[in-house]
């Protein structure tokens, strides 16, 4: 029995059949029902673990069709249409459902039906004379209508105010409901939870499309295996055979991939997925291939593989240029390519290409992104700021000379001036002393208020060299008698190459 | 490709010791001169006087054609010891970052990146002497780069000159900048003193150079007549 937290305590969410018989009822309150049997055992429920195992349930039974839907709480639809001769027929993949189920462990009620709702109906309303597992699948309407009509009018998924409305009317069950003339109870009810328009729906005269977590199924290409393999090279192997096929689908709708994902079905309920993505949309075999195969061999079999799918996850349209046989002079292809085997490789968060933001702080001025990015167009070509590129710091300019490295986080240094507010003359950077030579500045740099907490302080900035001729780029934080903390501290924030 | 560095000071043996306090002169060799430099793309090695020293970038950058994508590989501890590429900087438009984890990987993405021929050049960082290389991936870079015609630059942060494959192996140090046009107490263009201590096909020396955006020169170094003689940098 579990139970969740109510407005008045524990209330019961779930019981165990042995507890029903004791006398707990869903949405009894936990103390009620103790009253009438002490013995109750009550653990309380996990409602997000449920979530993300019904999850995850969901995009295993995406072994039977591509389609799958998340159905309240605790329920999976399958659009199972076409589907069923791959399994040997629609009851075979009933029975193979109901099996592997319970191999999981997992109480399992299913139904197939021509129309959702009619499915909803069966599989959670099991009418007592229709419980055997061997009865024959509606096919017509008129046979779905045979078969819905002993079930109460609550399997229509209507509000509990409609049911006990229509229970008060003395309409029991669907079959009751359907021999009521429409025109009657189209007056009788008229907000949206209308039972005629369940009716409707569950006997297929209106549409009710299967809400599917994705709408065009991508490209996808799936292997199934005779039987477990446990071996490792199983992964690469599959890979091999799914490339080829996944590539002709992506040539067939125009198509590039720019993210892939190899599923292992393992026959365990668990699922093993690599996944890699690329910079340009692709569909060139082998690129692909050996983006993906170190990924693949190191899937993890477990207790063995039998079943694979490829997946282009994300794609791009791509022309047909890639077919073209003479090598694409401009090389930009190749560079694409390059990022891809480094991301694959390092991490797609080690491979950056520089971006330049909108500020004048020197560390946000010049971001990173991941080289995968949408835009490959380098550091803002039109950006905001104009068209000035990131002026190399021209030899002998003054102002807006920056250094060519800079120091992911400033570092404290210890700086010698002749007066509190003149220039250094000498610091100690990592226990090494600088004397310096010459020094150019100060740079104010005032903080961001816009961005920055109001006690950010300032920043004068000087480009130094020392006696040897090193080259850095200091700054003082604060002013003295600012107010906005003790006296100012230096940092060594670049260097100059 | 040397067009952009300006050489400051001459030839080998340029004293090394000079007061800090005269600056250096600057004597454009023109056309005829430029810094050695290898026969077609291959490795050069380059190894920093000191880790803390950025002046190498400076001399390195001036080198590298521009106008295709950059490949710049980074180890962590190079990151750490001397600072990430800051790329308003370097002024250069397309650049590949790759922060490596360690030196197998650096040395791993320098090579993949020999790879691709529509880079400009590969530009790794290792910090101190590990391991990992050795004369075989100094080679294989090498021929890595020769095979593709990507030059690729190897740098040594806080590294000892071991046995290598490189074809050209430099040693850079930051040298007093030269005179600033309008402020005599502001750091200048810079300069460096730039060895070439071992090299295939070109006489080993020492040169004090500086760079301008558009051509290498020599630095005169203090105290050397012959060249003090040279053009003077009009203040």
């Amino acid at each position: 029995m579990l139970t969740v937290e109510g407005p008045h305590g524990l209330v019961i969410s779930a019981v165990t059949r042995a507890a029903a018989q004791n006398g707990a009822r869903v949405g009894a309150r936990l103390t009620d029902a103790r009253a009438l049997e002490p013995g109750l055992v009550a653990v309380p429920a996990d409602p997000a673990g449920d979530a993300a195992l019904v999850e995850r349930l969901a995009r295993w039974a995406a072994r039977w069709s591509p389609l799958v839907e998340i159905d309240g709480g605790d329920g999976l639809r399958l659009d199972v249409s076409g589907v069923g001769h791959l399994f040997g027929g629609e009851a075979a993949l009933v029975a193979d459902v109901r099996q592997r189920f319970a191999a999981l462990g997992l109480t399992s009620r299913v139904a197939i039906a021509p129309t959702p709702g009619a499915a909803w109906a069966l599989a959670r309303f099991p009418s007592p004379r229709s419980a055997s597992p061997s009865r024959p699948l509606p096919q017509g309407e008129r046979d779905l209508a045979a078969a819905l009509a002993p079930l109460p009018v609550a399997a229509l998924r209507l509000s509990p105010q409609s049911v006990r409305t229509l229970e008060r009317l003395g309409l029991k069950t669907i079959g009751a409901l359907a021999g009521v003339p429409r025109r009657s109870l189209a007056r009788r009810f008229r907000e949206a939870d209308n039972p005629l328009d369940a009716l409707d729906r569950a006997l297929g005269r209106k549409p009710e499309p299967l809400i599917a977590t994705r709408c065009d199924p991508p490209p996808r290409s799936l292997l199934r295996m005779e039987e477990p393999a446990t071996y490792p090279e199983v992964a690469a192997q599959a890979l091999e055979r799914l490339i080829p096929d996944l590539v002709g689908q992506l040539e067939q709708r125009h198509l590039g991939a720019r993210r892939l994902a190899l599923t292992g079905f393992r026959v365990d309920d668990s699922i093993a997925v690599a996944s890699v993505t690329t910079s340009i949309p692709s569909r060139e075999p082998k690129h692909l291939h050996r983006l993906l195969a170190d990924h693949a061999a190191a899937l993890d079999p477990g207790f063995g593989f039998d079943a694979f799918a490829l997946e282009a996850e994300w794609t791009e349209s791509l022309g047909g240029e890639q077919e073209s046989l003479v090598e694409e002079p401009s090389g930009m292809r190749d560079v694409a390519r390059l990022v891809d085997r480094l991301c694959v490789k390092l991490g797609p968060e080690r491979v950056q290409r520089p971006v330049r933001r909108e500020s004048h702080l020197p560390e946000l001025a010049s971001g990173w992104v991941s080289a995968l990015e949408e835009d490959p167009s380098p550091c803002g070509k039109s950006g905001s700021l104009g068209d000035e590129p990131f002026s190399a710091s021209s030899p002998a300019c003054g102002r807006g000379g920056r250094p060519q490295r800079l120091l992911d986080m400033p570092e404290a240094i210890a700086v010698i001036y002749a007066t509190p507010e003149g220039v250094p003359r000498r610091f100690v950077w990592r226990r090494g002393v600088h004397d310096l030579a010459r020094v150019e500045g100060p740079e104010r740099i005032a903080p961001e208020w816009w961005r920055a907490p109001s006690k950010a302080r300032l920043r004068d900035y000087y480009r130094v060299e020392d006696s040897v001729g090193r080259r850095f780029w200091i700054y003082r934080e604060g002013l003295i008698g600012d107010g906005r903390g003790g006296a100012p501290a230096w940092f060594l924030h670049g260097l100059f190459g | 490709m040397a067009k952009g560095l300006s050489l400051v000071a001459g030839g080998s043996g340029v004293a090394r010791s000079r007061p800090a306090v005269e600056r250096p002169t600057l004597r454009d060799l023109g056309e005829g001169w430029s810094l050695p430099r290898p026969v077609r793309p291959t490795l050069s090695e380059l190894f920093a006087s000191h880790s803390r020293d950025a002046g190498w970038v400076g001399f390195l950058t001036a080198q590298v054609d521009r106008a295709r994508p950059i490949l710049w590989v980074q180890e962590r501890m190079a990151i750490l010891e001397g600072g990430r590429i800051y790329p308003p900087g370097l002024g250069s438009r397309d650049l590949i970052h790759v922060e490596a984890r360690d030196s197998r990987s650096t040395l791993w993405a320098m090579e993949e990146g020999l790879r691709c021929a529509a880079l400009g050049a590969v530009i790794g960082e290792l910090w101190g002497d590990p391991a990992s290389l050795d004369f075989t991936a100094t080679r294989r870079l090498a021929v890595a780069a020769e095979r593709s015609g990507v030059p690729a630059w190897l740098v040594r942060l806080g590294g000892s000159a071991n046995l290598s494959g490189a074809r050209m192996r430099w040693r850079v140090a930051s040298a007093p900048s030269l005179a600033h046009p309008f402020d005599p107490r502001a750091p200048g263009a810079p300069a460096w003193d730039a060895e070439l201590f071992r090299a295939r096909g070109v006489a080993p020396g020492r040169w004090s150079v500086s760079h301008d955006s558009h051509s290498f020169h020599l630095v005169a170094a203090a105290g050397d007549r012959a060249l003090e003689q040279g053009e003077r940098l009009s203040a």
